[in-house]
């Protein structure tokens, strides 16, 4: 499962001299969610489950979608293709059916504010208002 | 087409899809908190920063980062996702380079990190290819006009790096204090490396 830990040992090279990579830079990920789509994608790919060019492939869809239907480009936000992409190869590879994603999405959605324990609905979807 | 959930917060839907996942035993919640702090502490711009200051200090090592840019890169231990197929570029007084992505956002991972928004930006993916002199002035980087600009739209196959000019006039600098000078924007091309 984890198999990239071992092969990742390469990427942890920085206590070396020359210091932080941000000074010329910025925060990599502006929101919490961006960075946890981010490692998810790459956790997937790594156990094997998702291709990578298959999954640039959906990115260059979205992009290219999201383009097309925002020509003066406001509302721009690369990780949400990044997260589209990441939800249509995960259901397109069969890993979770797209309408088992709806119905977690809307179980979530639904949870009263300041409780997110989630074991309540368990998984037994039936569409939540809303949807369809 | 869109499914009604696209409206939804985004971080209820990254967490509908990785407790999903989870749950199925597809994903490993550790493995997803190491990538995230490796690229948001370990891997950036320094590291392509030695690999220049080697290159500027080595000529043996600039030939062999020129000639394979990816073997010369992992001598030093810099490989990984998207850092497949690494071909660096060099710059010369008649000669910029620049790179885009215009499709996505392909970018050398091991040696810069992850990409700074402007270059995920519709924006600079677009014009970097149609007018690339101008949009290199609006970052600051006024060429001469008798300078070629070459731009490089990476892909799947290569990820490019640019192999920025040596500053003149710090001939006694050590290749620790020339690191320190290499930025990130140097390295994609929009910027040239300043003498302190």
């Amino acid at each position: 499962m984890t198999r990239g830990h071992a092969d990742a040992s390469y990427l942890l090279d920085s206590a070396g001299p020359a210091a932080p990579p941000r000074d010329n830079g910025e925060l990599v990920f502006a929101a919490p969610w961006e960075s946890r789509a981010f490692g998810v994608a790459l956790a997937l790919h790594d156990a094997g489950y998702i291709d990578w060019e298959d999954f640039r492939q959906a990115l260059i869809g979205e992009i290219r979608d999201w383009e097309a239907a925002h020509p003066s480009g406001e509302g721009w936000s690369y990780y949400e293709c990044w997260l589209r992409s990441l939800e249509r190869v995960v259901s397109g590879q069969g890993l979770v059916a797209a309408g088992d994603l709806q119905a977690r999405q809307s179980q979530l959605a639904a949870r009263p504010a300041g409780h997110d324990h989630d074991e309540a609905g368990n998984g037994r979807h039936h569409g939540q208002p809303g949807h369809h | 087409m869109t499914s009604p959930t696209e409206h939804l917060d985004p971080a209820l839907r990254v967490e509908a899809l990785a407790s999903l996942l989870t749950e199925r035993g597809l994903l490993d919640e550790a493995t997803v908190d190491n990538f995230i702090k490796t690229y948001e502490q370990s891997v950036g711009p320094m590291n392509g920063a030695k690999v220049v200051a080697k290159a500027w200090t080595d000529p043996q090592y600039r030939a062999r980062l020129l000639a394979d840019g990816t073997a010369a890169i992992a001598e030093l231990g810099f490989k990984g996702p998207q850092g497949e197929q690494i071909e660096v570029l060099e710059n010369t007084p008649a000669t910029h380079h620049v790179v885009v992505c215009t499709l996505c956002s392909c970018y050398p991972w091991p040696v810069l990190g992850l990409p700074p928004t402007w270059y995920k930006d519709p924006a600079y993916r677009s014009r970097m290819v149609r007018e690339p002199r101008r949009v290199l002035r609006e970052f600051g980087l006024d060429l001469d006009d008798n300078v070629e600009i070459a731009v490089h739209d990476s892909s799947s196959e290569v990820r490019y790096m640019v192999l920025p000019e040596r500053p003149a006039g710090i001939e006694d600098a050590t290749e620790e204090e020339l690191a320190a000078l290499v930025t990130r924007d140097a390295m994609v091309g929009v910027a040239k490396v300043a003498a302190p």
